[in-house]
């Protein structure tokens, strides 16, 4: 018994073991996969998440290395030189750890503790969770590191002082994780995550004061500090409020750049090209659900029909010359477009919200909505600074805001003046 | 600037032309697509000898394409095109540069040169024969024996504006406005060219007739495809 109890034993022993070793290395093999696997998976989500947040956009100078920074961002307190951020130990963050990353993406503080410039938008990812923070660090981590040392920020007194910067956080920054409405569908929640975190619309689409802080978080629109462009209000049916678009309409401008209403221009293009357009389908649905949410109604009580005085009516007859004999063409006689190959004017919210700077900036400069996937081979306007005299522009962009029902007020060569200037 | 602002005056008359009746469907072609182009880079019936906007039509694809990328990523400046390339992709530019390569040009009529007979001999040397001393190859070594360029990067020098002919020298002179890349064969070959040179052949140039054509790659000797290498192998930059 005990000797075919101790063979038993013995076999049991001897079976375990040959069990164990002949599993063994196929299961270490598998088992290193799969945390490979969740390495590289992580690391792909890190580079969606990165186009999300376009960190490239603002890390990378014009025709440079990719994440290697030196790109100048200018506003009213000076001049901003993006950082390198790719893994090199002397000019980038090679040295950062997942910590050092989530202490500047969620609350604006450098690994050294200086506090960090709201021109990084960290007052919007602040909404971004750990273990999204955590996989667009291993997917910078994963980048070739460059070695590029960028200038110095060119700050204007009194904005270089961080305790001014420290009364600025206490005043404007609200730190947190973005947190769920269980009320909402899980939809308009990751579009709300995507719109308020990642995506930093407000960082844009939000009124400043003079201290660049928002004036609310409505993205109820403003004019882009810095920049020479306004961001309409995401919310008002008079801007760029999408509460009567359908979801299909939201989705393929913000995917593609252009739908039938309207097209994106200026920094919205690039926005558009450098990161919404890599969004999953999932995600600009949601995006889309989200905005349309916040968008008030339109007030329904008919406009009085209004008189022009006969100066004005002189005035604006100037101005349809000019569009006869230049716009024509492409916008059509009652301004009515070609839809997804040149925008309409008539009912286009671009050319009759209350800031006429977009409208007058598309006439001198022109412009081509973004190549993308969905639109690769977009049309374009060209630009008339060179070809039109500041009073004619004037009596156009008059014109278009006033005909075919439209509705706005004048624009004087004085307003056309003030609207030039470009980043380039 | 002033010089600038006169000329874009000159042209707003030039340009303003009548439209033509609406048409309902858009056709589905480049001509249609590069429409906001051809507001400047019209054919040369339109422009003012004195104009400053190239001619670009027939230029070498290559080279074309290469100038885009350049307006684009900020190694060539000029505002107007910048914002309007800003959002185009390297394959939809790519198009647009075979589409404008493939056109056929209407060359302006040379205008005759006030040049000395001395500067005349001395611009022609430097044309076609250069000076080795200064390690400056004859012009007509790289820009083909007919000065009509070399495929598929190497661009023309016939048909050009005497203005737009300065303004590059400049740029490649003094090195404060950026034109393509650096280190670049022609900025340097600029360099070393004199002032009086310079003035001598932004004037010698414009008074040739345009005939002959773009000559084949093969033309090109491989010391001096070497000297012009980043230009010439296209390296992809990244945005
Ligand atoms: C609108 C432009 C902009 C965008 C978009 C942007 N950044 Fe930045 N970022 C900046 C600027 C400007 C700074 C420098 C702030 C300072 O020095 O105070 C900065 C700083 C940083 C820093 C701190 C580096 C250091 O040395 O302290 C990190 C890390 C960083 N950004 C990562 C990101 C990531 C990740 C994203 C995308 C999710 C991103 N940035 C998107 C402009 C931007
Ligand atoms: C860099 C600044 C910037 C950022 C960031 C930005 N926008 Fe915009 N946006 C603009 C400007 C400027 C315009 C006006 C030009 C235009 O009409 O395209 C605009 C226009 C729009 C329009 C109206 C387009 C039209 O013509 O009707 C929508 C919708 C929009 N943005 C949504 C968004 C969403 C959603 C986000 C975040 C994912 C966002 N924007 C981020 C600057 C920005
Ligand atoms: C060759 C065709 C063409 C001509 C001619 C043209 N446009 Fe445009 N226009 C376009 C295209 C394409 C866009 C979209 C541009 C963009 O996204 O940047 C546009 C955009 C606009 C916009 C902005 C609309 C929006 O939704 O943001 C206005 C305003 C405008 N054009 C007015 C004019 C006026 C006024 C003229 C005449 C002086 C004119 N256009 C001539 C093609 C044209
Ligand atoms: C407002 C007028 C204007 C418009 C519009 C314009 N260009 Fe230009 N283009 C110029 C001028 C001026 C230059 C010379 C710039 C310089 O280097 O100083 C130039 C240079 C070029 C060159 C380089 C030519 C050479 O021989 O080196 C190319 C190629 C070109 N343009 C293509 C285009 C294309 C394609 C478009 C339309 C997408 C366009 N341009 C729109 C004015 C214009
Ligand atoms: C070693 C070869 C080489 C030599 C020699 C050379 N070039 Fe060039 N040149 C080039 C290349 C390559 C380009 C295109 C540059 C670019 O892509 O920006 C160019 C461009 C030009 C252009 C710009 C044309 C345009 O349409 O914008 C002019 C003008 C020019 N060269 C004049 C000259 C003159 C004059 C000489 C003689 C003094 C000369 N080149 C000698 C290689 C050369």
């Amino acid at each position: 018994m005990r000797n075919s109890s101790g063979a038993g034993l013995m076999s049991k022993w001897l079976i375990i073991v040959c069990v164990a070793g002949g599993l063994l290395s196929p299961m270490q093999t598998a088992l290193a996969q799969a945390l490979a696997d969740s390495d590289a998976e992580q690391i792909q989500r890190g580079e969606y998440l990165a186009r999300a947040g376009n960190c490239m956009g603002c890390h990378t100078t014009r025709g440079g290395e990719p994440y290697a920074g030196g790109r100048k961002l200018n506003t009213p307190f000076g001049q901003f030189v993006t950082p390198n951020i790719t893994p090199d130990n002397e000019t980038g963050i090679g040295r950062w750890n997942s910590e050092d990353f989530w202490q500047a993406l969620h609350y604006g503080k450098s690994k050294d503790g200086r506090y960090l410039y709201p021109a990084f938008p960290y007052t919007e990812y602040t909404k971004v969770t750990r273990p999204d923070a955590d996989a667009i660090f291993a997917y910078l981590r994963s980048l070739p590191p460059v070695v590029q040392a960028n200038p110095p920020h060119k700050i204007n007194s009194p904005y270089d002082n961080q305790a001014l910067l420290f009364l600025w956080r206490t005043r404007y920054f609200n730190e947190g994780v973005y947190q769920p409405d269980k009320s909402k569908s899980d939809e308009w929640n990751r579009g709300n995550y995507l719109v308020q975190g990642l995506g930093h619309c407000n960082a844009c689409h939000t009124p400043r004061n003079v201290w660049g802080g928002s004036r609310d978080d409505k993205m109820s629109g403003g004019k882009i500090m810095g920049t020479y462009w306004y961001a309409p209000s995401l919310v008002s049916p008079l801007e760029a409020g999408v509460s009567e678009w359908s979801i299909e309409d939201i989705a393929k401008l913000l995917s593609t750049g252009i739908n039938g209403h309207a097209v994106t221009s200026g920094p919205m293009a690039t926005i558009v090209r450098q990161s919404l357009q890599y969004l999953s389908d999932y995600d600009i649905r949601s995006m889309a659900v989200y905005l349309q949410s916040l968008g008030e109604k339109r007030d329904s009580t008919p406009r009085k029909a209004r008189k022009m005085p006969e100066q004005v009516r002189q005035y604006i007859a100037l101005g349809q010359e000019v569009y006869e004999k230049h716009c024509q063409d492409c916008h059509g006689k009652s301004g009515e477009g070609v839809p997804g190959i040149y925008p309409p004017l008539a009912g286009n919210r671009s050319v009759t919200m209350i800031s006429p700077l977009n409208a007058i900036r598309s006439v001198l400069y022109g412009g081509y909505p973004p190549a993308t996937a969905g639109n690769p081979r977009p049309y374009g306007m060209p630009p008339y600074q060179h070809f039109i005299r500041d009073p004619e522009i004037a009596q156009v962009v008059s014109y278009i805001r006033n005909a075919w029902g439209n509705y706005g007020s004048l624009v004087s060569p004085e307003d056309v003046d003030n609207s030039r200037g470009s980043e380039f | 600037m002033k010089f600038f602002a006169f000329i874009l005056l000159a042209m707003i008359s030039a340009l303003v032309s009548a439209a033509e009746p609406a048409s309902s469907a858009i056709s589905d072609t480049l001509e249609e697509r590069v429409k906001p182009c051809i507001i400047c880079h019209r054919d040369a019936d339109l422009i003012d000898r004195d104009a400053y906007f190239p001619r670009i039509a027939g230029k070498p694809a290559g080279y074309l394409y290469n100038q885009l990328r350049n307006f684009r990523d900020g190694r060539r400046y000029y505002q107007p095109m910048a914002i309007l390339l800003e959002n185009m992709s390297d394959e939809y530019m790519r198009e647009i540069a075979d589409y404008f390569a493939s056109l056929p040009y209407v060359y302006p009529q040379p205008v005759v040169p006030a040049l000395s007979p001395a500067e005349t001999k001395s611009v022609e040397t430097l044309m076609y024969s250069g000076d080795p001393e200064r390690d400056l190859p004859a012009c007509s070594a790289c820009h083909g024996e007919k000065l009509m360029g070399v495929q598929p990067a190497i661009p023309g020098l016939l048909g050009l504006p005497h203005a737009y002919l300065a303004a590059q020298f400049g740029g490649w002179r003094n090195g404060g406005i950026m034109r393509g890349q650096t280190p670049d064969c022609m900025s340097e070959i600029a360099k070393k060219l004199t002032q009086e040179e310079v003035n001598a052949l932004v004037q010698w140039l414009p008074g040739l007739p345009v005939s002959g054509q773009l000559a084949g790659a093969d033309a090109l000797a491989p010391e001096l495809a070497q000297r012009c290498r980043t230009i010439l192998s296209g390296k992809e930059m990244a945005r």
